[in-house]
């Protein structure tokens, strides 16, 4: 894979230098068999430094997961080496089954096929509460 | 309204209706003997809590509805492991309403999402507990008249009493409200507590240590416990209590129609030789309690009827 174009796949591009590994993970890249290519701290004009994601694949993005750990973060779909569509991407309202409560005390720790939901409650902070307990979403 | 899960769900509107609700119970008590005749309430108490039990018992009893339940995990189906989803899906066939207690925090939420009738969270764990608080609040309503232009003292352990945090939450939205937080340098009142609802709303309250030193300004006075678990060592917990504890004595100081209420059971924090006076209105607190649960109800099974 030429790491500088891809085919068809995504770009997930402008991520806040230092979350793309978070992003991989909470995508679950590694289960993709298709080439993936991450690129930590290339330079931006807008942002000093940025990561960006290659998934050469036609491939269906959490946006919220990329709402959640780089709220300005962009995703391109590249078609036949073409960039058809560009999408900014937003602080969710909720978080579904991306991240678990730590709260030992919550339910969510003992009751089976349960959602794990949170709710942002401080958008300026960006923080997300569970709504079973009220825990804070674990730290970025 | 279809569930009660938390205190804040309800606007202040709703609250006003159950209070009223509740007002027009005690003052006609018959014309409400027969409303839930053939109605069943479902005490789920995956821990024991016998005194909540009790009252929501009693107030489904007095609205002429019957009660089934169990009042621990181990005699339920809840110590085969099965999930709380489970079960309520079970017990919606069977009654009309639930009540829940479980110590797991969100429990009844859960349960609210796969229950077919109102479920009511009688307490989750240390999170929520909002038939306490609405029992507080009639209680206020009751003993003052109105919640408004009222000076409300906290005292004993504001960090983790929950019942604290809920009713600071659901008085905050009244108007010319006053706190004072009254508690050992250990067990203050968290801060994500004091900014979403006192100093946010621009509040005035005062923090101290000292209840003596204050309690002659208080409309309300809410003790609660101050637990000797709460404490690194025994010399801190010894050194301190005392300052939490209500005495004939600190009494001389208050107003003439000082409210004091605690969400009981107490265990050594208001002097037994408070009861006899007239200001003491925390028995006739857990008499208010069976009241709001009577209005709830009602208002649970009006609105799904
Ligand atoms: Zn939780």
């Amino acid at each position: 894979m030429n790491i500088d174009s891809i085919h068809n796949g995504i770009v997930i591009d402008h991520i806040d230098a230092g979350r793309a590994m978070q992003i991989y993970s909470l995508l679950h890249l590694e289960r993709l068999d298709c080439p993936v290519a991450i690129i930590k701290n290339a330079s931006s004009s807008k942002m000093g430094r940025k990561d960006i994601i290659k998934i050469d694949a036609d491939y269906n993005v959490n946006l919220d997961v990329l709402g959640y750990i780089s709220p300005n973060s962009t995703v391109n779909i590249i078609k036949n080496g073409v960039r058809v569509e560009k999408k900014h991407i937003q602080l969710p309202e909720r978080l579904v089954d991306i991240v678990l409560c730590k709260n030992p005390r919550c339910i969510t720790t003992t009751e089976q096929e349960i959602h794990h939901i949170f709710k942002l409650t401080d958008p300026e902070k960006r923080i997300y509460r569970c709504i079973y307990c009220d825990t804070k979403a674990p730290e970025l | 309204m279809k569930h009660l899960i938390d205190i804040l769900d309800l606007s202040v509107g709703e609250i006003d209706e159950l209070i009223e609700l509740a007002e027009s119970i005690i003052a006609h008590p018959e014309n409400y003997r027969e409303s839930c005749k053939y109605k069943k309430l479902a005490t789920l108490f995956f821990e024991p809590s016998t005194r909540t039990r009790l009252s929501f018992e009693a107030a489904m009893l007095e609205l002429g509805g019957s009660v089934l339940g169990f009042s621990e995990a181990q005699s339920s189906s809840a110590s085969k492991g099965e999930s709380v989803s489970d079960t309520v899906a079970v017990v919606s066939g069977y009654a009309d309403i639930i009540a829940m207690r479980h110590p797991k925090e969100g429990a009844p939420l859960v349960a609210s999402m796969h229950a077919s009738v109102p479920v009511i969270n009688a307490g989750d764990g240390g999170h929520n507990h909002p038939t306490q608080t609405l029992t507080d609040l009639l209680t206020i309503k009751r003993e003052k008249g109105h919640f408004d232009h009222l000076t409300i003292g906290l005292c004993g352990d504001l960090k983790f009493g929950r019942t604290v945090h809920s009713l600071i939450a659901a008085m905050s939205r009244y108007a010319d409200v006053r706190f004072y937080l009254i508690s050992p340098e250990e067990l203050k009142l968290p801060s994500y507590v004091k900014t979403a609802y006192i100093k946010d709303k621009k509040i005035p309250y005062i923090q101290t240590t000292s209840l003596e030193s204050c309690i002659s300004e208080l409309d309300v006075l809410y003790m609660t416990r101050v637990q000797r678990e709460r404490f690194f060592n025994e010399e801190d917990y010894i050194r301190l209590k005392d300052y939490f504890i209500l005495t004939p004595e600190k009494m001389t100081l208050a107003k003439e129609d000082l409210c004091v209420m605690h969400p009981l059971p107490r265990v050594n924090e208001i002097s037994t030789a408070v009861d006899s006076d007239p200001r003491a209105c925390y028995f006739k607190q857990a008499r208010y309690g069976k009241f709001i649960r009577m209005a709830l109800i009602l208002k649970l099974l009006e609105a799904n009827a």
